[in-house]
């Protein structure tokens, strides 16, 4: 099973709300002090075909569309086993809109060739578009299954079937699929991404990766580097939401505890 | 054209949230100057159709054996086809797992631009553009379309219902669609695990625990409170991830978008991403032991304390206070 896994490098998406800003051109935050991680859903992708492959063997490569700095992503991706990694270089928008980036995928993964299994995070925790992994199977033709947390092999070349699991809203289903496909993945507490071993770390720094610029994967560079073919961010504001919290008050625990009832009677009963 | 198509599935019949979509349908159609198609995908729900004929100006069943239990690939086969006669300037679906697997593939195949998880849609100037939170909930964006049609998947339990309807009721036309067979994926067993009980989308009351809690256990803790209230339980990612509850019931940016009228989450810090779940909710409140928790910046009532002292106490005034 050879798998292509993309990941996107983003702003950490855990920093508190009081430490996040927005640029004076109201099109996207400010970095200030925070750390640039690996979107979490594409770890857990990451982690999903880790899994596959100690099960039925094949090739992992990581592939990311980002700056420079993306190659962070690809060498934890490499130190938490991927077996290769591919970068193409985004030297244009910094945030080119969902379309752009899976045409960009798509090309690097018709370039990489053989493919059984292309896998996405289902949205990144930044812009959180939801979209790549959709988009890249209509560029490459295939079919699509999304929020996917687990994935089964049987059978081998022609024969192979997938068995892919997918969370819904009210519970699950079980697909079955012929490759090549795509998947987009969703978390659960099977797919938690294993933190890499320090000696992989070590290795992992001096492992190569393979960079690409946008004019290598032949695709209309001007049009991506523009990034906004398909829509455009015309504003980004901070909602103003802060509720001032009472706190229950009572001298003793109980008491606390009472009026905490009180009002949780007083709403229920209001509705 | 300045038409919208709205496309539902008849399986969630008129819910909440199709209500959302039909009710933000017609006002867009209304501001656009065109008309308002509905598409209603598997099989017949009369009540549903005989709802959405009161507001739409047509009604397209797309009812056949084929379309009778999804399967995404025929699905958005026949969505792409009902569509691309229509010619519509904006496609509008809701937010359950099915529109938004298919609303991206279903742009890219129209030649339009999508966007999800709208909270506001604005039409001006021919343009059509979404307000949508991102960061995690920390920041909202408005988005420009440059493709049409416009596919839009909306926070639909955000949008009021129609009130006007519309002068005459459309007919319900069914379709005889020409779907390919032997498609690559096929969805071969499903499970729900909230048959029987309300949905969380739908509740009044929800108590929600995180990684505070510490483990499973404390989950039936959270049970016993919830049947005294009529309230259903919930969780964060941490404590779904923790495998102590299913992800069907994780709350938030990626997980269920709740609108009770009471939300008691216990143990959770309130992150960005998981206030993105909530922000529909009327009253927010929390037993948190940090009483720096961000949860306590979206709360209208609290307490600093530690859950396990909480629970028990609360269970017994609840009690005598419901006798
Ligand atoms: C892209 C993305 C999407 C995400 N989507 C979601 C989502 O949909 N839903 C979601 O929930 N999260 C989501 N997250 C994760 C989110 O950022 C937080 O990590 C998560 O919500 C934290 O869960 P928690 O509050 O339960 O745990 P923690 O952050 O660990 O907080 C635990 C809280 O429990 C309190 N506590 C500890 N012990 C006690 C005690 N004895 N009594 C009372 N209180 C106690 C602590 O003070 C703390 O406030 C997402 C993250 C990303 C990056």
């Amino acid at each position: 099973m050879n798998i292509i896994i993309c990941l996107k490098q983003i702003l950490d998406p855990e920093i508190p709300v009081r430490d996040f800003r927005i640029g004076p051109d109201k099109r996207e935050a400010v970095r200030g002090n925070a750390n640039l991680v690996t979107n979490i859903f594409c770890e857990n992708a990451l982690e999903t075909a880790l899994q596959l492959r100690e099960r039925t063997g094949g090739k992992i490569t990581a592939l990311a569309f980002g700056a420079e700095s993306a190659e962070d992503t690809l060498r934890k991706a490499l130190a938490m086993k991927a077996d290769e990694a591919v970068l193409v270089l985004n030297d244009g928008h910094p945030h080119p809109d969902p379309f752009t980036v899976a045409q960009v995928l798509a090309a690097a993964v018709r370039k990489i060739g053989a493919c059984d299994l292309v896998m996405t995070g289902r949205e990144s925790g930044d812009w959180g578009s939801g979209q790549t992994g959709g988009l890249i199977a209509e560029e490459l033709g295939l079919p699509c299954i999304s929020f996917v947390d687990h994935i089964e092999a049987r059978g081998e070349g022609t024969d192979a079937s997938l068995f892919v699991k997918r969370q819904t809203d009210n519970g699950w289903e079980l697909l079955n699929a012929q490759p090549p496909l795509v998947v987009t993945i969703t978390n659960n507490e099977f797919n938690v991404p294993r933190i890499p071993k320090t000696r992989d770390i070590m290795i992992s720094a001096r492992q190569p990766i393979t960079k690409w610029t946008l004019e290598e994967i032949g695709v209309n560079a001007a049009e991506v580097r523009a990034g906004q073919s398909y829509y455009e961010v015309v504003d980004l504001a901070i909602p103003a939401k802060d509720v001032a919290c009472q706190f229950v008050s009572g001298d003793t625990l109980e008491q606390k505890v009472e009026n905490l009832a009180q009002r949780v009677i007083e709403v229920t009963r209001s509705l | 054209m300045n038409d919208v198509a709205i496309c539902l599935f008849a399986e969630s019949g008129y819910d909440r949230a199709a209500q959302g979509v039909i009710g933000a349908g017609r006002r867009l159609a209304g501001t656009l100057g065109g008309r308002l198609h509905a598409i209603t995908i598997g099989t017949h729900n009369p009540e549903l159709n005989v709802r959405i004929a009161a507001v739409a100006d047509s009604v397209i069943s797309a009812d056949q054996v084929e379309l009778a239990e999804y399967q995404p690939e025929l699905c958005l086969d026949a969505l792409a086809q009902l569509c691309g006669e229509l010619a519509p300037k904006a496609v509008l679906l809701s937010n359950d797992t099915y529109s938004q697997e298919l609303a991206p593939r279903l742009a890219h195949k129209l030649g339009g631009s999508a966007v999800g998880d709208g909270i506001e849609l604005i039409a001006q100037d021919g343009a059509i553009r979404v307000k949508r939170s991102v960061y995690g909930g920390k920041a909202v964006a408005t988005i420009e379309l440059k493709r049409s049609p416009a596919v839009i998947w909306l926070r639909a339990r955000a949008f009021e219902a129609d009130s006007a309807g519309s002068a005459s009721v459309a007919t319900v036309r069914q379709t005889r669609l020409n779907l390919p067979s032997g498609d690559r994926t096929r969805i071969i067993e499903r499970k729900a695990e909230s048959t029987g009980e309300a949905r969380l989308e739908d509740a009044r009351v929800i108590i929600s625990g995180g990684r505070g809690l510490g483990g499973p256990e404390a989950f039936k803790d959270l049970q016993e409170l919830a049947g005294l209230v009529g309230a259903q339980v919930a969780a964060s990612r941490a404590a779904c991830d923790s495998g102590w509850y299913p992800p069907s019931w994780q709350v938030g940016q990626t997980g269920k978008k709740v609108a009770p009228g009471l939300y008691l989450a216990v143990a959770i810090r309130g992150a960005s991403q998981h206030m993105a779940g909530i922000s529909d909710a009327k009253v927010i409140a929390a037993i948190n032991i940090d009483p720096d928790a961000p949860i306590f910046k979206h709360c209208q009532f609290g307490i600093v304390e530690d859950y396990k002292k909480v629970i028990p106490l609360l269970r017994e005034k609840l009690a005598a206070l419901q006798k």
